[in-house]
C-alpha cells in the first residue's frame, strides 16, 4: 500500500478526536492485555520459552541462507515449487502467473500481512482476478477498502454497525428486514456468503507463520478455520511469505507456537495450527494438486546486516501494539502503512524510507512496555532510538530540533556552562510567571503549552538548593 | 534463478564474516538431522490416567465437549447420543479409518466431506494433554476436509494416544518413518472469532462444535 506515514501527526490528531475509534481502542486493555497476563500466569515456563524462542530465531537468522536452501530442497522433493522474489513487484507477478496458469477467476485468501505489504489485492483485480479475503476482519476491511489497523485484529477500529453497513452495501440479495444488529447475526451472514466463495475458488492464497526447513512444511495459525478452507479446497495452494519465516525443525516451530498464541490473544493454543507440505499425495482424497511457496525479500536481507536485524525475529503476535500507550491512543491507521504499533514504527522506516516515516520512531515515550511483552524479546525501544539517531545524522530531523539538540549536547558536556544556563532559565521562567506559578504560553513550545500549562520553576536550580543544604 | 541467487548473495554479504562456511554448514546439518526439543513445559508430564484427565480438562476449557467410552464398538452409539442431545440429524460423513464400526444407517458415506455435510466423524492420530489439542493427519483413512467443511466435528481418540507434549508426537512420527504427511492439523476446540468488537463467538468458518470421544480400550 502507498504509505501515508508522513501524515502521522495529522492522522494521530484526527484519531484522538474520533470517539468511535477511542471506544474501540479502550477495549484493548480489558481484552488482549488481561488475557495475555492470565495465560502467562498459567505457564511457569513462559519466560524460559521466550528465551528459547529468541534463540531459535537468532540461530536461524545467523544461518538464513542455508535454512532457506534446505527448505527449498524439501518443498521440491515433495513436488512443490519455490519462487524467490526480490521485491513486491516480483512477488505480485509470481502470484499472478500462478493464477493465470491455473486459469483462475477467483482466489480465496487467508490473512497475510505480506500480501498487504505487496498490495496483492488491487494488483490481482487490475488483472481480472477477484481476490476474496476470508478472515472475518480482513473480509470486512476489504469490503470497506481499508488497510488493516491491527496485525491480528484487522477490523478492531470498527463497530458492529459499521460492519452491518458494509454487508448491506455489498451482499446482493440481502433482505432489508434481515436483522444484522448482533455480532452473531453478522458472523452468520459472513459465514454463509464466504462458504460459497471457498467452494468456488480456483486458487487459495495463505501467508505462513513459519516455514520448516526440516521437512518443507508451511505453518498457518487461525482461529476461524478460514486458512484451512482456503488451502484445502481449491486446486492450487499458494503460500506468500517473507524469507525470515523459516525455522529449522518442528521442535523449533513448536517453541514459537507456544509463545505466539499466549502473547497474541492469551489463548493456550490457537484453534487451528496447520502444517502443510507439498501438494496432495498419491493416496490423499483431498487437498490441493499444486503447492507453491512465494518467498519475498523486499529489504529483509539488507536488515540482517544492520542495527535492525533483531526486528526480523518478529512473529507478528501484536503484543507490542496491545501494550503500547501510543497505539492505544491513535490506533493502527495513523501509522500510515501495513505494520503499526512499535514494530510498525521500526519496520516502516526500513521499508518505505526514513524520510517518509520519520515521525513514527519519534512518536514514542520509550516506556519500554513493548520490549517487556515481546515473545522474542526484540529491543524495540533501542531500535526507535537508533532511527532517531539516523534521522539526526541524515539531517531529516527538522533544523530547529537539530540545533536545539546540538546546543543541549554542547551544554550537557560542559557542567559549568550547563549550570549557568539552567540557572538563567530558572530565574527567567520564574520572573516570567511572577505569582501564577505556571506558564500558559512558552515561546518555541506552542505545541506543548496549547493543551497544558508549564509549572514554573521556583527561581533557583536544584544544584543551588543542594549547595545551600536545602535539598537532601 | 537470478532472483534466488541475488537474495542468497544479499543474505550472505549481510551476515558476512562470522563462522567459516564449512562450520556453518555442519551446524545446520546437525540441527536438521537431530531435532532436539527446546523448553518443554512440565504440565503434560504425568502418568497416563492423569494425562488423559488433563487432556479432557484443557479441551473443555477450549470449548470442546468430551465423552469417554470403554471400547471402539461404543463409538457410533456415543456419536448418536451426541447428535440426539443437540437435535442434530443422525447423518454423518465418516472417515474410512472408522468404517469397520457398526454405523447402521447413520453414515452418509465414508470419505472426504462434501459441501452441505453437517456432521463429520474422524479419528485423531494423537491428543496433546498440554493444551487439549487433537493431532489429525491427512491421508486416505482420515481426509482433511472432515475437520473443516462440516458444522459439527466429531473426533474419536484412543486414550492410549494421549501424550504430554507436541514434541512427543513429532518424535513418534519420525520413529514411524513418516515425518510429515501432507497435512498435520492441530485442533484445539471449535472455530471462533473475535473480529467484531472483540466479542468472542464460536463457529466462524470451520466447525461450530467440536465433540471428542475418548476411547479407553486398547486399540
Amino acid at each position: 500500500m502507498a504509505a501515508t506515514s508522513h501524515l502521522f501527526k495529522e492522522n494521530a490528531r484526527r484519531a484522538m478526536l474520533d470517539e468511535r475509534l477511542q471506544g474501540a481502542l479502550d477495549k484493548l486493555k480489558a481484552g488482549f492485555r488481561v488475557k495475555r497476563r492470565e495465560a502467562m500466569a498459567r505457564l511457569p515456563e513462559f519466560d524460559a520459552l521466550r528465551d528459547a524462542a529468541r534463540d531459535v530465531k537468532d540461530h536461524t537468522l545467523a544461518h538464513l541462507d542455508l535454512y532457506l536452501e534446505a527448505f527449498e530442497a524439501q518443498v521440491r522433493a515433495q513436488g512443490g515449487h519455490v519462487h524467490w522474489c526480490r521485491d513486491a513487484a516480483e512477488a505480485r507477478q509470481a502470484v499472478l502467473d500462478i493464477c493465470r496458469r491455473a486459469g483462475a477467476r477467483t482466489v480465496t485468501k487467508g490473512k497475510s500481512m505480506v500480501a498487504e505489504e505487496v498490495e496483492l489485492n488491487p494488483f490481482l483485480e487490475r488483472n481480472g482476478i477477484e481476490p476474496v479475503e476470508t478472515d472475518l476482519g480482513e473480509y470486512i476491511i476489504q469490503l470497506r477498502r481499508e488497510p488493516p489497523s491491527h496485525i491480528i485484529a484487522p477490523a478492531i477500529h470498527l463497530r458492529k454497525d459499521d460492519v452491518a453497513q458494509a454487508f448491506r452495501r455489498s451482499h446482493e440479495g440481502l433482505a432489508e428486514e434481515r436483522s444484522l444488529e448482533q455480532p452473531r447475526e453478522l458472523l452468520d451472514e459472513a459465514r454463509a456468503v464466504l462458504r460459497e466463495r471457498f467452494l468456488a475458488a480456483d486458487v487459495g492464497i495463505t501467508g505462513a507463520n513459519f516455514l520448516i526447513a526440516e521437512n518443507g512444511a508451511s505453518v498457518i495459525v487461525t482461529n476461524e478455520g478460514n486458512g484451512d478452507l482456503t488451502q484445502i479446497l481449491p486446486r492450487v495452494h499458494v503460500v506468500l511469505t517473507g524469507i525470515e519465516k523459516v525455522v529449522p525443525t518442528m521442535e523449533d516451530a513448536t517453541t514459537l507456537l507456544r509463545v505466539l498464541a499466549r502473547s497474541a490473544t492469551g489463548q493456550e493454543f490457537t484453534s487451528y495450527v496447520t502444517f502443510s507440505a507439498g501438494p496432495r499425495r498419491a493416496d490423499d482424497p483431498d487437498g490441493p494438486e499444486e503447492f507453491h511457496v512465494v518467498l519475498l525479500d523486499n529489504g529483509r536481507s539488507a536488515l540482517l546486516g544492520g542495527p535492525f536485524r533483531d526486528a526480523l525475529r518478529c512473529i507478528r503476535c501484536a503484543a507490542c501494539l496491545n501494550h503500547c500507550p501510543i497505539y492505544a491512543n491513535v490506533g493502527g491507521h495513523a501509522y500510515g502503512w501495513v505494520y503499526s504499533g512499535p514494530i510498525g514504527a521500526v519496520l516502516t522506516p526500513a521499508f518505505v524510507g526514513l524520510e517518509e516515516a520519520v515521525d513514527l520512531p519519534n512518536a514514542s515515550s520509550l516506556c519500554g512496555r513493548c520490549e517487556e511483552v515481546c515473545p522474542v524479546r526484540i529491543p524495540l525501544p533501542r531500535m526507535l532510538r537508533e532511527w532517531r539517531t539516523l534521522a539526526f545524522g541524515r539531517r531529516i530531523t527538522p533544523a530547529r530540533e537539530r540545533w536545539g539538540l546540538a546546543l543541549w549536547g554542547w551544554l550537557a558536556a560542559r557542567p559549568r556552562a550547563y549550570r549557568a544556563a539552567s540557572a538563567l532559565a530558572a530565574w527567567g521562567l520564574a520572573r516570567l510567571t511572577r505569582r501564577k506559578g505556571a506558564l500558559e504560553r512558552l515561546p518555541f513550545a506552542k505545541g506543548w503549552t496549547a493543551a497544558r500549562d508549564l509549572p514554573a520553576p521556583e527561581g533557583r536550580t536544584f544544584m543551588n538548593e543542594w549547595r545551600r543544604g536545602r535539598r537532601r | 534463478m537470478k532472483a534466488r541467487e541475488d537474495i542468497l548473495h544479499s543474505i550472505r554479504s549481510a551476515l558476512g564474516g562470522g563462522e567459516a562456511a564449512p562450520a556453518r554448514a555442519r551446524t545446520v546439518e546437525d540441527r536438521l538431522a537431530r531435532p532436539r526439543p527446546n523448553v518443554v513445559p512440565a504440565r503434560g508430564a504425568r502418568p497416563p490416567a492423569a494425562r488423559a484427565a488433563l487432556f479432557v480438562e484443557m479441551a473443555e476449557a477450549a470449548a470442546a465437549t468430551v465423552a469417554r467410552v470403554s471400547d471402539w464398538a461404543a463409538v457410533p452409539a456415543a456419536v448418536r447420543e451426541y447428535l440426539d442431545a443437540h437435535d442434530l440429524p443422525r447423518r454423518a460423513r465418516v472417515a474410512p479409518a472408522l468404517k469397520h464400526l457398526d454405523w447402521r444407517d447413520m453414515a452418509s458415506g465414508f470419505g472426504p466431506a462434501e459441501a452441505g455435510d453437517a456432521v463429520g466423524v474422524s479419528r485423531a492420530h494423537a491428543g496433546v494433554a498440554e493444551t487439549g489439542t487433537l493431532v489429525l493427519l491427512s491421508g486416505t483413512e482420515t481426509p482433511t476436509t472432515l475437520n473443516f467443511l462440516v458444522d459439527v466435528q466429531v473426533v474419536a481418540l484412543a486414550a492410549a494416544d494421549i501424550v504430554g507434549s507436541y514434541e512427543a508426537v513429532w518424535e513418534s512420527l519420525r520413529a514411524a518413518g513418516r515425518a510429515v504427511p501432507r497435512t498435520i492439523n492441530l485442533v484445539t476446540g471449535p472455530s471462533r472469532t473475535a473480529d467484531i468488537e472483540q466479542t468472542l463467538m464460536l463457529g466462524a468458518h470451520g466447525p461450530r462444535r467440536l465433540h471428542i470421544v475418548v476411547v479407553d480400550a486398547a486399540p
